[in-house]
This record gives C-alpha cells, sequence and structure tokens, in this order.
C-alpha cells in the first residue's frame, strides 16, 4: 500500500488516535507504509515527541530534519555506545543467547575513531576509482541475463544480487558462494519474529559459521602481500591486525549488512518511484544525465534505514522538551527526509531536485555512513546500464514490504521490461 | 568582496569572488566550482567540502584543533593533513585577499 492509495477510513483513524497514544515503532506501520501520515502528524503537532510505552520501551523521537542533524551531530551528548543500548531502537544486548558483536558504528570516541579510520581506506574514493570497472561488468552482466517481456522479481534478480556481488567484490569473497553474505547479512540484523532465524540460538550458529569462513580468509590473506580488497587491509593494517576476533567478525559484519540492505532497498525503491511519478521516468528518459542528481533523490525518497538511535549522557533541551539522561532517542530520517521546512515540495519524487544531497539517509556527524560514495556509486551504475537497455522496468504488481521498524525494505517487486 | 582561488587536483585554477562573511564553501558553490560539495549544508557535518589550505595561507586560515567536530570528521577524509580544513568553516574575510585553497583529488 501507498500513501496515495492507503484508504480514507485508515487516514481517518490515524488522523484521530490522541498524540500521546502514538507509537511509531511498530514495525507493522512500516510494512503497511501507512508509517508516513503518523510522521506528518508528529512533525505538525509534536515534533519533539515521547511515547511512554511501547515494545521496546518508552523513547523520544525526533522528526524535524533541524533537530535530527542537531543530535547526530552532537555525540559528546547522545550516545551509540552498545551497552547503554545502541543505535537502534530496540536495545542491543538484552536478548538472552545473542551473539555480542562489536561494531563501532555502536561505539563513542575514542575508541570509534581508531577503528572507523582503519577500516575507512576500503571505501575511500580513490579505491571506489580501481572497483568501478569490476562493478559495471558485473552489474551489465546481470542485466543482460533478464528475460524480456517476462514478469519477475526485480528484488531477487537484480536488486540483491547486483549488492551481494558488490560486497563480494569489495572482500575479494570465492565468487561462487557469494550469496552467504547475504544471508549472514539477514542474520546479522534479524530477530526471531522476522521468520529469518527460528531462535537467538539458530542465529548464534549461524554467525559462528560466518565467523569460522572469515577466519579462513583472513589466514589466507594476511600471508599474502598486501591487496585492496577489505579483508586485506583490516589484516595487513597496524589499527586492526591485532583486533580480537569478536570485534573483526563485529566490523566485518557491519561492512557487510551496511552495504547490503540498505543499497538494495534503494534500487528497487528508485524503479518504483520512476513507475509512481510516470513524469519523472519520462524526464529521465529524455535525459539521462539527470541520473546524478536522481540517485541522491532515490536514496532520500527511499530513506533505507528509517532511524538511528542514540542515548543521552546528560539531561538536554531539543524543541523546547527536556530530555533526561539515561533517555532513548530516536532520529527518524524518514520523517527528516519528508520536512517541507527544508526540503522544497518534501513529498514529491523529483529527479532533478536542487541540492539533491542535502538529505538525512546517510546521518550526519562522526556517524556518517562511511560507504555512502560507494552506494551511489552502484546505482549510478545500474540506471546508466539499464538506461541503455531498456525502454522501461514496468511495475507489474503491488510491492511487499518488510516487517521492520528499521530497515524500509521492498521483499518483492513483480516486474516486466520492455526493450529499448 | 575577497577573491579566493581553488587549485584542482590537475592543477586546474579558479578565481573566484565572495562577498565577506560568507564561507569558502559558498565561494566555491556559487561559482559551480567542483569537487567541493558540502552535502549537510555547511553545518560541519559531512566532510564533503574538505580542502588543502595552502602552506603560504594557513597561519591567517588558521590550522584544525583538536577535539573539535571539524577536525573530528577530518581525521575519517581521504588524504587530510595538517593543512586540512572544512570550506564551511572559513569565514571569509578581508585579510584572505588572494587566498589559495586546494581541492583533494578523489572528492566528489
Amino acid at each position: 500500500m501507498s500513501i496515495d492509495t492507503i484508504e480514507l477510513d485508515t487516514a481517518e483513524k490515524i488522523a484521530a488516535i490522541p498524540i500521546d497514544e502514538i507509537d511509531v515503532s511498530r514495525p507493522s506501520l512500516f510494512q503497511q507504509d501507512t508509517i508516513g501520515l503518523f510522521f506528518d502528524r508528529l512533525r505538525k503537532e509534536e515534533p519533539v515527541h515521547y511515547c511512554r510505552e511501547s515494545h521496546v520501551g518508552p523513547f523520544w523521537s525526533i522528526t524535524k530534519f533541524d533537530d535530527i542533524m542537531a543530535v547526530d551531530t552532537n555525540h559528546k551528548v547522545f550516545s551509540s555506545e552498545a551497552k547503554l543500548g545502541g543505535i537502534a531502537i530496540q536495545d542491543m544486548h538484552s536478548v538472552e543467547g545473542a551473539l555480542e558483536l562489536e561494531m563501532f558504528i555502536a561505539m563513542d570516541p575514542p575508541k570509534h575513531d581508531q577503528q572507523r579510520k582503519a577500516v575507512t581506506p576500503a571505501v575511500a574514493p580513490s579505491n571506489l576509482l580501481l572497483l568501478e570497472p569490476t562493478i559495471r561488468e558485473r552489474a551489465c552482466q546481470i542485466l543482460d541475463d533478464l528475460p524480456i517481456g517476462e514478469e519477475f522479481d526485480w528484488v531477487d534478480k537484480v536488486s540483491i544480487e547486483l549488492t551481494t556481488m558488490t560486497l563480494a567484490t569489495l572482500f575479494d569473497f570465492p565468487w561462487e558462494e557469494r550469496r552467504k553474505l547475504t544471508r549472514w547479512s539477514d542474520v546479522t540484523t534479524a530477530a526471531p519474529e522476522t521468520g529469518i532465524v527460528a531462535s537467538y540460538e539458530a542465529r548464534r550458529e549461524e554467525l559462528i559459521e560466518c565467523a569460522m569462513y572469515f577466519k579462513g580468509l583472513w589466514d589466507q590473506r594476511v600471508n599474502e602481500p598486501p591487496r585492496n580488497d577489505l579483508i586485506s587491509i583490516m589484516a595487513h593494517s597496524p589499527a586492526t591486525k591485532d583486533m580480537p576476533f569478536l570485534e573483526f567478525l563485529g566490523n566485518l559484519l557491519l561492512l557487510i549488512v551496511g552495504g547490503n540492505d540498505t543499497t538494495r532497498n534503494s534500487i528497487s525503491g528508485g524503479v518504483l518511484a520512476l513507475n509512481q511519478n510516470p513524469t519523472e521516468y519520462r524526464k529521465l528518459n529524455d535525459d539521462p544525465s539527470l541520473i546524478a542528481s536522481m540517485v541522491p533523490e532515490i536514496i532520500r525518497w527511499q530513506t533505507p534505514l528509517t532511524h538511528m538511535r542514540r542515548t543521552a549522557l546528560q539531561d538536554w533541551e531539543i524543541g523546547g522538551k527536556q530530555i533526561k539522561k539515561g533517555d532513548k532517542v530516536v532520529m527518524w530520517f524518514l520523517s527528516g527526509n519528508r520536512d517541507e521546512t527544508v526540503i522544497d515540495q518534501a513529498d514529491r519524487f523529483i529527479i532533478d531536485r536542487k541540492n539533491p544531497r542535502h538529505h538525512l539517509s546517510f546521518g550526519y556527524g562522526i556517524h556518517r555512513c562511511m560507504g555512502n560514495r560507494l552506494a551511489e556509486l552502484q546505482l549510478r551504475i545500474i540506471w546508466e546500464e539499464i538506461h541503455k537497455r531498456f525502454a522501461k522496468v514496468e511495475v507489474t504488481g503491488e510491492p511487499e514490504r518488510l516487517y521492520s521498524t528499521l530497515v524500509r525494505g521492498i521483499t518483492k517487486l513483480p516486474v516486466r521490461l520492455h526493450a529499448r | 568582496m575577497v577573491k579566493v582561488t581553488f587549485v584542482s587536483s590537475d592543477g586546474t585554477r579558479r578565481e573566484v569572488e565572495i562577498a565577506e562573511g560568507e564561507t569558502a564553501r559558498e565561494a566555491a558553490l556559487f561559482n559551480g566550482v567542483p569537487g567541493i560539495d558540502g552535502d549537510c549544508g555547511g553545518a560541519c557535518a559531512c566532510a564533503t567540502c574538505h580542502v588543502h589550505v595552502d602552506p603560504t595561507w594557513i597561519d591567517i586560515v588558521g590550522r584544525l584543533k583538536e577535539g573539535e567536530a571539524e577536525a573530528e570528521l577530518l581525521q575519517f577524509a581521504e588524504g587530510a593533513s595538517e593543512y586540512s580544513r572544512l570550506a564551511c568553516q572559513i569565514p571569509m574575510e578581508s585579510a584572505m585577499e588572494g587566498l589559495v585553497l586546494h581541492v583533494p583529488a578523489q572528492q566528489y
């Protein structure tokens, strides 16, 4: 269900909920894609909102662009530390039997800074330049194998395949086994209620298998001369080569998760957005140079991670509300990306927007997404190659969406290709 | 108005003018200087307007201060050096007439 097709009575019901009782942590709202209506109300009526009771406990919602920016750039007050709950609305380390992974996205300085600096070179622009030809060649292969005029699932055949092969390229991962990366990414972020794993024990077992596999790759790379892939970079860098194994695994999985769901769903989300906005699709077909500004617009429009969470280390005031030390503070990027006071016609998908990169999807400050240019690179390549081959990627049925408060995911997208 | 020159990694020099009080980021953006993005809108939050201040100018512009947001962000930028600054954190003043800023090779 898209916002345009939400039944009138659903919209009326949402409008009638007392503001105090709004709880935006419910995954069903994201799966049904009615969440936008809730955020519209919060931005208008109570942009810094406290939810007293929810399945994830009490939490603050920050819904306006500038307030989100203020929280995200203030890491001295708003902590990402895993032991305090971490970076998602659902606390980390709160579940019995779950494997505890150490990742720098869920650390504060100074440890965060050391680890991030060690891993950054792998996705630095100069390294991406070396990877671009391989990524393009593999993208062409994927597109050339697609059937013309027949219905198929774009998510499985293109979005997953392309992001998986980019990850495999980045890690120089054994090619034939690359879908293991997708599986491990899904497992890392999975809770049993998603159906991806049967239990936390099952998740733990799969992650141990993943750990052993990467241990094998590490042992191989550490004994070879340094190369451009991520495992080799980590195995040879002074800042990471003596990392405790669980930390190495945590950071590796962070890079896999960071580059998997997010780009996958932006690839699917772009196809959907163009189909819902035929004028924009015509603009693109008339002038493919617009891909440059369309790519960041797709990332804003999709907002593949709906939020990041922080924990207040001291009392702090935002938007006239008093946040207390220890409170859970959720920055809703999905809401800030629709904030009319900062983004002109924020509720419209416009591929030739001015300042298209002025969006919140990557976050800001020291935790800003380090793969942002890699994500844009993949999207740019895939759209350039789609444009060369197909007059239209036509969406032929309703998309299915992921049951998740964090990942704004499209799980199925039936399409038919029209040859150019 | 203050004159400032941006030097790209291939050596191309672009001299532009900007009003006092605007930042070096605006000087680049208003004049279409490639390689300076400033995704965050000039809030010292994204490090996509990284420049290397020409060494002859660094004492007038000022160096990064350890522990401040600008230095914390730039520690993750590719090719950061002792002359690194964020263009959005350099407000232009008359003493900077003729300032020379180098745009890193791989910022886009």
